[in-house]
């Protein structure tokens, strides 16, 4: 099987979010990179379905050099190629990105042959925009489905499940197909330190393209008020009973 | 809640296993009225403490270090947060063997167990090293792992219910005042945080890598930079799991690589100290609330990592396929010269510093500023190498701090020579003789900031006149030449020249500047004008602080001489104690007055065509100073001899300094006169003699009786 995983660097979870001066771009000053949490698990589906049916995994991110950072994570866990659009800018809007994407995947497609299944991460999450996905897949004509938690893979059928209220629903859709799937489908794997150093080794193929005209222009960014929450110490060991009553009553969750 | 109180008697900042440990040896020591402030929460505020790899090697070069390791290590072990695992240091070559070698003779000189093994024996204790990459190891059976924050949270407990310590979290400190306070000294006076201000008898600075920018608030300095020590957490591993134990197989330093590997339950930590060295400035730290994991556990940098892992692989093969769950570029203090700083701030009265200083001394170093604010000194070490009034102005920079930590970054678990020297940030401070120097080819030797020659290549026939030759192993001939015992033999026959301009010197004046210094020194200070005394200053428990020399100049006028290494504090130990009543002035002349020693059977000769002073023992006796002219120049004559030999010190204007030097040369030239270096004087000629030296043979551990000086 030929797998492509589309990927997008994002700041790591987990620390407040700043944001530049001018509203432009967020404040990287004290931030880690990681790649999306959706797309994550999207490379460590690919690797797992080329484990069973062979086969090789690219991966593809549209972003600044240092996304590189994020393609060699890829080929740490497994992925065998790399393919990097570079970015000047802070970001591309979903059409432009998604049409630069559908050129890459030209470009590799005729090289390489085509790909059975193109994967994305169910939304990036920084931008969150839910729409990159479904744009490569109509511009490449071919089918789509979001929200997957689980994908099958037999006679030239992907088996896509995505789950609902009580159980799933299940997709059977023809190869080549892209799929965008969600965190909860596999647990990724970390990388072993000699895959770590291998993928420094793995060539990343650099893909130039000029941003298209159209889609939505960044206004600016707007960090919401945060809301802060105080913690206060009752007490420790018997004596803070009385204390923890009082609260319980003030609440009126004790009649 | 308890309220935010508006004073206290000591403000103790940051919760880190310094501070922690600070309020609860203060508790011990009888101290009440103590307020902990952290700007994080507890139990883990987020700085170093919390990601600390929690492993003590009780053996090091460095006696306080070695000594505080320990102390520290049975503190832990006291509170039962402690496993002793075993330690190795494995080599991976020969130089590195040696250096183990040398490291049993430090086990053996601070009474710590340890043994050299072979890789076979390595093996045994440790069965995934692969021994075909070691030649033997350096096994320390007492290494210990801690628990770094519950021993905080411990000795913080023992503080709030034996002195009603009162503790508050999630408290940012926003600025430290001061006042004028008795005698005009600058003196804290409040802490200012987010919830009110306390007024504060005693503020002490536990804030680790901010330290420095907590310090700065009041207008002090705490030579310290917040540094990159990259640390991976890789796993599962079957034979470790297997333990089912945090720890069950020693820790490896694999030494020549400048990395370990500890056992964390199921999983290895791999942590480095071989990367290029990565600081950051304090205010690129992130909040608690900015920071993705904990402000001191910044974003993992891979590349600078990789090379350790592919050296960490060859030593164990098993890590290879061990997954990197966690991975971060952890932050740690350094300082420009290794050693962490402790006391009183000589900038600020009452505020101190504890800072610097690891988890594997946390304990140890937290009791010695306690005993230091309790008894006016430690008691349980003499912590002068830790003493943050050492530094002088220069060393203080933040050009000099990251580049000093810039050099020894990678020399943590580096083979480093005892006089091994600086390459970076040299010639910040030279004597006026220095170009003369350079010309003779000296080798200087960097005192603090000074530059002193410790030998000269001029001098090189001395070592065919006196048959000299190398020492027999390579390590002894570092740092040395034979040339230096040329220059002692020819100082012993001759006479030679001694650049002291390095010397620390004092002047104390005014009505009460002689019975102040009386009450400094252990001997009589009030002799009669133009003699002199060289006496102890001992701590209030009467161990060595200093040793120096003292000149009765006249009636209200007493001179200080002291080395360069004890400079910073004795001259702070000088202004701490003086009277505030305004009887005694303080003046440090050490820029404007030059000393030149000129030493040897033949000194006399050598003078005596420079000056009409009468030099006889009769009228010129030991111990006196005289204000004579030598060689058209107004200078004092103090007769006196660190290397035994007859001769004196010769202070001069600053000025005048090279037309001295040049006067002496000249009236030297058949009498065998040669410039004579810091070998000599502080080593070789000193030592022959038996005269002791402060920081070395001396220290506030042993009383005068003990160190071979009490007075019959």
């Amino acid at each position: 099987m030929r797998i492509l995983v589309c990927v997008k660097r994002v700041p790591a979870p987990g620390a407040r979010i700043n944001v530049t001066a001018d509203g432009q771009d967020v404040d990287s000053a004290h931030l880690g990179f990681t790649t999306s949490p959706h797309e994550e698990c999207a490379v460590e589906e690919a690797v797992r379905l080329t484990e069973v049916h062979g086969g090789e995994v690219t991966v593809l991110t549209l972003g600044p050099v240092e996304a590189e950072e994020q393609l060699r994570y890829a080929a740490s866990v497994g992925a065998h190629h790399l393919v990097l659009v570079p970015i000047t800018e802070v970001d591309w809007d979903p059409q432009r990105t998604a049409a630069a994407l559908a050129g890459a995947v030209a470009d590799v497609e005729a090289v390489g042959g085509p790909f059975d299944l193109i994967l994305f991460g169910n939304e990036s999450a920084d931008a969150g925009g839910f729409q990159v996905g479904v744009r490569v897949a109509h511009a490449l004509g071919r089918p789509m489905v979001n929200g997957i938690k689980g994908i099958d893979v037999a006679d030239g059928v992907a088996s896509a499940r995505r789950e609902i209220d009580g159980g799933f629903e299940v997709y059977n859709v023809p190869l080549p197909a892209v799929l965008g799937v969600k965190e909860g489908i596999n647990l990724p794997r970390y990388p072993t330190m000699k895959g770590r150093l291998a993928s420094k080794k793995a060539e990343v193929v650099m893909d130039e393209r000029s941003a298209g005209a159209g889609g939505q222009e960044r206004v600016r960014l707007h960090r919401p008020v945060e809301t802060v929450s105080e913690t206060a110490i009752l007490g420790t060991g018997p004596e803070a009973a009385p204390a923890i009553v009082d609260l319980l009553e003030e609440l009126g969750v004790l009649s | 809640m308890s309220e935010f109180p508006t004073r206290a008697n000591v403000v103790v900042i940051g919760a880190g296993i310094v501070g922690s440990c600070l309020v609860g040896h203060l508790a011990r020591l009888g101290w009440t009225d103590l307020v902990l402030l952290e700007k994080g929460p507890l139990p883990n505020p987020g700085g170093s403490t919390g990601h600390a790899s929690n492993f003590i090697f009780p053996v090091d070069h460095n006696k306080e270090m070695a000594l505080l390791g320990e102390q520290s290590a049975n503190q832990y072990r006291d509170m039962q947060l402690s496993v002793d695992s075993g330690g190795i240091e494995v080599a991976r070559t020969v130089d590195r063997m040696h250096e183990l070698a040398r490291r049993m003779t430090s086990a053996r000189a601070w009474g710590i167990e340890a043994h050299l093994l072979t890789p076979a024996e390595v093996a045994e204790l440790v069965p995934f090293v692969d021994e075909e990459v070691i030649l033997g190891g350096f096994y320390s059976p007492t290494v210990s792992v801690v628990d770094s924050l519950e021993a905080g949270t411990t000795m913080r407990r023992e503080a709030i219910e034996t002195a009603g310590c009162q503790v508050f979290a999630n408290t940012e400190v926003l600025d430290i005042e001061t006042a004028e306070g008795e005698g005009g000294v600058t003196t804290v006076r409040s802490v200012v945080t987010d919830k009110g201000t306390i007024q504060a008898g005693y503020v002490v600075i536990a804030c680790g890598v901010w330290s420095n920018r907590i310090a700065n608030m009041a207008g002090a300095a705490i030579p310290l930079v917040p540094a990159v020590h990259q640390m991976a957490d890789v796993g599962p591993i079957d034979i470790l799991a297997e333990t089912n134990n945090e720890i069950g197989y020693p820790i490896v330093r694999d030494m020549d690589t400048f990395c370990y590997e500890r056992q964390s339950a199921g999983s290895m930590e791999i942590g480095s100290y071989g990367h290029r060295p990565i600081f950051h400035h304090p205010d690129e730290i992130p909040s608690n609330e900015e920071a993705a994991l904990s402000p001191t556990e910044m974003p993992f940098t891979p590349d600078d990592f990789d090379p350790q892992m592919e050296t960490a692989i060859e030593l164990m093969e098993m890590l290879g396929d061990a997954e990197i769950k966690y991975a971060i570029n952890g932050l740690l203090a350094m300082t420009p010269d290794t050693m962490p700083c402790l006391g009183e701030t000589p900038e600020v009265r009452n505020l101190w510093s504890a800072a610097a200083v690891w988890v594997k001394e946390g304990p140890g170093m937290a009791q010695v500023v306690a005993e230091w604010m309790t008894f006016g000194y430690p008691r349980v070490i003499d912590a002068h190498g830790a003493d943050i009034a050492r530094f002088y102005d220069q060393e203080r920079t933040e050009e000099h701090i990251w580049a000093r930590a810039e050099e020894h970054f990678n020399k943590t678990y580096g083979i480093v020579h005892p006089a091994e020297q600086w390459e970076g940030r040299r010639n910040l401070r030279v004597g006026p003789y220095f170009s003369r120097q350079e010309d003779l080819d000296a080798t200087f030797f960097q005192a603090r900031t000074w530059e002193r020659p410790q030998w000269f290549g001029a001098n090189a026939d001395l070592v065919e006149r006196y048959d000299l030759s190398e020492r027999d192993v390579e390590w002894d001939n570092r740092w040395w030449s034979p040339i230096t015992i040329g220059e002692h033999l020819n100082l012993r026959e001759n006479c030679g020249v001694v650049d002291l301009s390095a010397f620390q010197i004092y002047e104390l004046e005014g009505p009460g500047a002689v019975e102040y210094a009386d009450r400094l020194a252990v001997n009589k200070v009030d002799v009669p004008v133009g003699r002199s005394i060289y006496t102890p200053w001992l701590t209030a428990d009467g161990g060595f602080h200093s040793d120096l020399t003292m000149m009765r100049l006249s009636e209200d006028r007493v001179r200080v001489v002291t080395g360069v290494f004890d400079g910073g504090r004795d001259e702070f130990w000088t202004r701490r104690h003086m009277p505030t009543d305004g009887s005694v002035s303080f003046r440090n002349i050490t820029d404007q007055v030059t000393t030149l020693g000129l030493w040897g059977p033949n000194a006399p000769a050598v003078l005596s065509q420079l000056t009409d002073q009468d030099l006889s023992q009769t009228n010129s006796p030991y111990g006196s100073i005289v204000d004579a002219e030598v060689a058209g120049l107004p200078c004092q004559l103090f007769r006196i001899s660190y290397v035994g030999d007859t001769g004196w010190e010769i202070y001069a204007a600053w000025e005048d300094g090279p037309v001295l030097w040049d006067a002496l040369m000249e009236a030297g030239a058949d009498l065998g006169i040669r410039p004579t270096g810091g070998g000599v004087y502080g080593s070789s000629g000193r030592l022959e003699k038996g005269y002791r030296l402060m920081g070395a043979e001396l220290e506030s551990e042993y009383n005068p009786l003990e160190a071979g000086l009490a007075r019959p």
